[in-house]
């Protein structure tokens, strides 16, 4: 149930914000993200984001997966 | 999709787990519990579990939160469909949990039980029909409670006066303190939950990593990362210098959300709670606070009648802990199937009954 996905802003009026994914377009409320802006990815659980996707993190945990020995 | 896909890649995986082999060889049996539904989902979706060598066990634990819902809060629910001028609203995963001498989803036919993906739509369905009483039945996990409590806030300043939530939340640390305790589960280490550590950070594992020594890594629900996590484990239980690390930086800071945790902080209080199969865990409940307590259902209508009969038969509570696996149980696959669960284990889809029975484990 705690499952979650992410995706992309695309859009910002108040604290709702318009989201893709996969081709898949959803409104969800941003209330708890500090400073949302256009472009970032937000984790998405029961029509709210619950936290940001931080890319630089994500691309330095491929390159951990990557480089593990 | 982007960020999930990139975590999938099955040569990478094969090369984690030939460094789990390698790692684990020699290695005394040890078992990690994955305390998440989400991550029991991936494991068996993902065939992680025969990926591991046979000294590495992972067993599932307690957090699946439809599961671990007692029959008690079903009934009442049902209850609650009956009343002329009630809707109930749901998430989908809650309608099949069996009651006493019903589901939800019976009801569904007879009564005014809806199914939403959000809270907030329950909330602005009350709004345009105020003319009837909207119930949302309120569970889940710290991810699940700030959709809630943002949902709560919204109905306070809209001044919806027919909009209630019925609280079964729970939360998650206090259970997981109470398997590290328990000598008979005898785990080493959690592979802690994604979302829930996105909302708490990682404050509350060190003093679970502190207190009974558990290694404790929160790990992201796709296959490398849990692969990942479990190779971290392994390596700390190698070195015995158990400690709290974090695989899903990516998302997890940690400090959690601190506006998340602002929002559960004024919404709801904290109050001990009954699981399904495990009884009542100390200070493990959230219900709403007393500024919000017009919006508790609980509080608005008596519902102390409702009697509810005791399983039988049923290992939804062990399998819970992690001390049995579906397939010790008697009913498993043959009395209960997910087209007729008996237990709550087999209905939610992150059940580890369901999570077996769907994809097979451990069956010859």
């Amino acid at each position: 149930m705690c499952l979650a996905i992410p995706m992309k802003i695309l859009k910002i009026e108040g604290d709702r914000a318009n989201v893709s994914s996969g081709g898949v377009q959803r409104t969800i409320g941003i209330n708890f993200l500090k400073n949302p802006k256009i472009g970032d990815y937000v984790i998405v659980h029961a029509g709210f984001a619950i936290e940001k996707l931080d890319t630089a993190k994500a691309e330095e945990t491929l390159k951990i997966l990557e480089e593990l020995q | 999709m982007k960020y999930i896909d990139e975590f999938r890649n099955i040569g990478i995986a094969a090369k984690i787990s030939k460094l789990i082999q390698e790692e684990a060889r020699g290695f005394k049996p040890v078992s990690f519990m994955e305390v998440c539904g989400t991550h029991t989902m991936a494991v068996e979706r993902f065939g992680i579990r025969r990926m591991l060598p046979e000294n590495i066990r992972l067993i599932s634990g307690p957090g699946c939160p439809v599961c671990v819902t007692p029959k008690n809060y079903i009934d009442k629910a049902i209850e609650l469909s009956k009343i002329e001028g009630i809707i109930v609203f749901s998430f989908g995963d809650m309608l099949k949990v069996p009651g006493t001498d019903s589901s939800l989803l019976k009801q569904k036919s007879k009564s005014n039980v809806k199914i939403v993906y959000s809270p907030l739509d329950a909330a602005q369905f009350a709004e345009k029909n105020q003319d009837k009483k909207i119930v949302f039945l309120g569970i889940g996990f710290e991810t699940t409670a700030p959709t809630i409590a943002a949902t709560v806030k919204y109905a306070k300043k809209k001044k919806l006066k027919n909009f209630f939530v019925y609280s079964g939340h729970k939360v998650m640390p206090p259970a997981m303190k109470l398997l590290a305790r328990d000598k008979f589960i005898n785990i080493k280490g959690f592979l802690c939950p994604a979302h829930v550590s996105a909302i708490i950070g990682l404050k509350p594992y060190a003093e679970i990593n502190k207190k009974y020594g558990m290694a404790c890594v929160i790990s992201g629900f796709e296959p490398l990362d849990i692969l990942q996590s479990i190779l971290m484990l392994i390596r700390q239980v190698k070195l015995n210098k158990t400690r709290v690390e974090n695989q899903y930086s990516r998302v997890v800071k940690a400090s959690g959300n601190i506006k998340a945790l602002r929002l559960i902080d004024e919404v709801f209080s904290i109050k001990d709670s009954d699981w399904r199969g495990i009884g009542i865990i100390p200070k493990s409940g959230l219900v709403l606070s007393r500024r919000y307590a017009d919006f508790d259902i609980e509080k608005n209508t008596d519902l102390s009648e409702v009697k509810t009969k005791i399983d039988k038969g049923c290992m939804c509570g062990d399998v819970l802990k992690g001390i049995k696996t579906p397939l010790e149980c008697g009913l498993f696959s043959k009395k209960c199937a997910p087209e007729n669960p008996q237990g709550a284990c087999m209905v939610s889809s992150e059940g580890t009954c369901a999570a077996y029975y769907r994809y097979g484990s451990g069956r010859k």
